[in-house]
């Protein structure tokens, strides 16, 4: 990767567009009904008309549409994609994208969202389909594909389960259980969604304290939000007594998608009990992620939810539905028979990478692991810390790792393979993180500076929050 | 094994792994599952299908679509894609890359996300923006519940009956498991001039579902006076001529990036933006980038002020996004930095011809009254119909067309696009005309 250090803006030169419109077609009215164009815009007669348009002036880069493609085309090649290269970011489940997802899609590009249903049915064929396949993989009823990310489908199952429990009159259950390995985003929602925290402690082997869980059960339990495989990547094997206390105390069970790729052709969470889940397309059904987005959150029920299914109205149309065609596209090159077979592949290169690696990274929790599993530092860090490691990652053409995260460990290093990756590139991996682990031992300093080799170093974060510079004229100014 | 495409594991690659973790089979990396949970059924899926019949497969959807040309907006507009834009973000550096956490290595991510700050500030005139929000509404939503915390304790939201149906849908849904209250009327200035209400915001439109150019002149002092912030929801292609909301006084500014080339594609994915004053900045949900440098003064980019982000306040968080709309936000920039100040004004005033024309003929047909005489619009507009809704729009699709939306109070609203050609709307009008509504 090489050093691109233009923006936009340091393009422009009055004068210069990248735009081709038509001309407008004014002159030609032949009623001369339609207005002169010289009266549109803020050039209106009357100056309470003209109080409405903008008399700021509009700072937008001009520029031709070479300069546009270059200039993109460069900043593309300062980043580093599942394309590049591996992608092992723990919970984030970087799995190939396949081609023809992207191909199909702008087919369906000139469907205006509220268009009635007899011109649409082609995609709303898409939808029925969908519903009745994630429902056989997950073992839920019925899916609704308002939420637009993960967390949007935490926020929205959180809805549904306040919803059930409000249609009952059971107004007192405010609280949600989340256990202290949950991603972030768990409590955020439960917050967003007006319901207090309370946390439930994981026992040394890193599974959920059956035992912590008991007291906290009781008339005020909305429910519990549950990761399973958690954030370790260890099974929660009490799953069945948890759901059964859960329930019996009048709770419900949230089961968090984003660890749902290694249970894919396995193991069904409407099955292990759960009544509200989400998925995240963008993770195990192979969505490109895109830098940050567009996502996709399925939020999915048992029988008993479905009546309430269709009450929280949380975006503006039908969800994002592009990303959802991605989705139907990977179903259907997968079919049956190869869905069966994600989930295990998955299991088995994390747990090649883990039994690989356990001897120079510290493995807090030696148990047979699922999607992936988490690392606590260096076995011997001679002052070397998992940031030093993940940025010397860079350096040898790797994604780094989810880092300090789970915060069950000060050092965690979360490692997630994923099926399409070969063995060549998982041993590849192996030999360069055991690499990194003798030039611990021998040049510390070495990775204290990591990366060297990508087009910058590590950046002065502490500046960037202090001094915050957040757009462009901030630095004219 | 070795019969898919996407998996690489050969039976003797399985053997290897397996032989490595100690362990005889598959089956065994599951010895941790209780028995009873294992799925042993067979899935209800088709079976696998070849990438022809996926192609196939779509394609016969596609074909049971019917492609209109489009005269209807409500928050999804017909604009044009400049042929650069998906060109750019099919680049799989782009495409295929997570939310930028290692930034060595994801500046060209930061970099424009960082563009599309600036590009959101120019717009809108406020100081700071973020990296994106799911789309329009639930920017909005957003937008309100920030209203409640940068006011503390203060609890209610007037929100304009003018918004589109679904950001107030949205609205009312966050604002029900919010706890706020969430006060709809077409008379904001004298709700909030009434002084009883603990005021954390005030939501207006810029433009609003009528297709009307509001004037919020004095509401900004209003607001402010009884303690709330005032947010304006805009169509961010028409704030290049429209008074932006710095320049009506509005603290918060939220919309949909849609109209800025993004298809429509059946509502989705779309963007949303957000941009606030500075004195907000701290409050603002979502993911920011800022600039630095590194140790050898190289200008770099890093997400920051993520002490207000959920993995790290988690249980105190205002809001729970995590991932947002990025590769659209993407989308926006490549299409703002080719239409430029020009372009975005020549659309505009296409936008502006093509609509009044539109206007005035189906005046002409005597088919409709013009409710809102007077009143300025800049692509979307209202008529009353005087004839039967149900048949004009049936009329309308029979000829190829979708437009005539009926909004809840009886009226119909028609938008043009630069897409529209004056043939297509002399056909619209003739198709009207000749109808027997």
């Amino acid at each position: 990767m090489k050093y691109y250090d233009k923006l936009i803006f340091e393009l422009s030169k009055p004068g210069r567009i990248g735009y081709s419109l038509p001309d407008a077609f004014e002159a030609a009215c032949p009623s001369g009904a339609c207005r002169p164009r010289q009266a549109t815009l803020g050039l209106a007669a009357s100056k309470e008309t003209a109080a409405i348009w903008r008399e700021a002036p509009l700072d937008l880069p001009e520029v031709s549409e070479p300069d546009v493609v270059r200039h993109y085309t460069n900043l593309s090649q300062m980043n580093f994609g599942v394309d590049t290269g591996f992608y092992p970011l723990g919970s984030c489940t970087m799995k190939y994208n396949p081609k023809i997802n992207e191909e199909i899609v702008s087919q369906f590009n000139g469907l205006h969202p509220l268009q009635p249903e007899v011109t649409v049915k082609g995609a709303r064929e898409v939808y029925e389909f969908m519903d009745k396949a994630l429902a056989a993989i997950t073992g839920m009823k019925h899916f609704t594909f308002l939420p637009c990310a993960g967390a949007h489908g935490e926020l929205t199952g959180l809805m549904l389960m306040r919803e059930y429990h409000i249609s009952r009159g059971d107004l007192a259950r405010t609280k949600v259980i989340v256990p202290d390995s949950a991603h972030g985003t768990n409590p955020a929602s439960a917050a967003v969604c007006g319901l207090d925290i309370v946390v439930v402690k994981s026992k040394e082997n890193g599974l959920v304290d059956v035992e912590d869980l008991k007291p906290l059960l009781g008339p005020e339990i909305a429910g519990i939000m549950m990761t399973n495989p958690n954030t370790l990547g260890l099974f929660e094997r009490d799953i069945k007594e948890i759901a059964k206390l859960v329930h019996d105390c009048g709770g419900l069970l949230y089961y968090d998608g984003a660890n749902m790729n290694p249970l894919l052709g396995k193991v069904r969470p409407g099955d292990m009990g759960f009544d509200i889940m989400h998925l995240n397309l963008h993770k195990t059904f192979s969505t490109p992620h895109g830098g940050g987005g567009p996502g996709s959150g399925p939020v999915g029920v048992a029988e008993r939810i479905v009546p309430f299914l269709d009450i929280p109205k949380v975006s503006g149309f039908h969800g994002n539905f592009g990303v959802i065609l991605r989705a139907c596209a990977y179903i259907l090159s997968l079919g049956r028979e190869n869905v069966k077979l994600a989930g295990p592949l998955a299991t088995l290169s994390a747990n090649y990478i883990k039994e690989s690696l356990k001897d120079c990274y510290r493995l807090p929790i030696p148990t047979v692991c699922k999607h992936e599993f988490v690392f606590d530092g260096l076995a011997e860090p001679n002052g070397v810390s998992t940031l030093d490691v993940a940025k010397r990652l860079l350096d040898y053409g790797f994604h780094a790792p989810t880092i300090y995260f789970p915060l069950l460990f000060h050092q965690a290093i979360m490692i997630e393979p994923t099926e399409t990756e070969s063995l060549e590139t998982l041993d590849a991996f192996i030999d360069v993180m055991r690499t990194i682990a003798r030039e611990a031992a021998e040049d510390p300093e070495l990775l204290h500076g990591a990366p060297h080799n990508t087009p910058i170093g590590r950046p002065d974060e502490t500046t960037a929050a202090r001094q915050p510079i957040l757009k462009y004229s901030k630095i004219i100014n | 094994m070795g019969s898919f495409a996407y998996f690489p594991h050969t039976e003797e690659d399985i053997r290897v792994m397996l032989e490595r973790i100690g362990v005889k089979s598959l089956d065994d990396l599951y010895s941790d599952v209780p028995e009873e949970f294992i799925f042993k059924g067979e899935y209800e899926l088709p079976v696998a299908r070849s990438e022809e019949e996926v192609r196939a497969w779509f394609k016969a959807l596609a074909d049971k679509n019917t492609e209109l040309k489009v005269f209807a907006g409500a928050g999804a507009y017909d604009h044009y894609t400049p042929s650069v834009i998906p060109y750019i973000t099919s680049r799989s550096e782009f495409l295929t890359a997570y939310t930028p956490y290692q930034c060595e290595i994801s500046q060209g991510t930061l970099r424009y996300i960082f563009e599309w700050q600036t590009m959101i500030c120019s717009l809108t005139g406020l100081d700071v923006a973020n990296a994106s929000m799911y789309d329009g509404p639930t920017a909005a939503a957003e937008a309100m519940r920030m209203c409640v915390a940068c006011t503390r304790k203060r609890n209610t939201v007037v929100a304009s009956s003018g918004l589109l149906p679904n950001v107030l849908a949205t609205l009312r849904t966050y604002a029900r498991y919010s706890g706020i209250n969430l006060v709809e009327t077409w008379e904001v200035q004298e709700a909030v001039a009434e002084g009883t209400l603990d005021l954390a915001g005030v939501i207006v439109p810029s433009i609003n579902k009528y297709g009307i150019i509001e004037s919020h002149l004095g509401l900004a002092d209003l607001v402010h006076e009884m303690g709330g912030l005032l947010v304006e929801y805009c169509d961010p292609s028409a704030l290049a001529v429209v008074k932006s909301p710095a320049e009506w006084g509005a603290d918060i500014a939220v919309g949909d990036g849609q109209s800025l080339g993004i298809p429509l594609c059946y509502g989705g994915p779309y963007v949303g933006f957000m941009a606030c004053r500075e004195q907000w900045m701290r409050k603002l949900p979502g993911r920011i980038v800022g600039q630095t440098a590194d140790a050898e003064g190289h200008r770099a980019f890093v997400l920051t002020l993520q002490a207000r982000e959920q993995h790290i306040r988690r249980e105190k968080a205002t809001s729970n996004i995590c991932s947002n709309e990025s590769l659209m936000a993407l989308w926006c920039t490549v299409y703002l930095s080719l239409m430029g100040p020009e372009g975005m004004r020549k659309v505009n005033e296409l936008c502006y011809a093509g609509s009044h024309y539109l206007h005035d003929q189906l005046l002409a047909t005597g088919k409709f009254s013009d409710p809102f005489e007077g009143r300025e619009f800049l692509k979307e507009f209202a008529l009353q119909p005087l004839c039967d809704v149900k048949k004009l729009q049936q009329a309308l699709l029979d000829a190829g067309f979708f437009g005539a939306l009926e909004t809840e109070e009886g009226f119909v609203t028609f938008c043009v696009t630069e897409r529209r050609t004056r043939d297509e709307i002399d056909s619209l009008v003739k198709v009207v005309k000749e109808a027997a509504l």
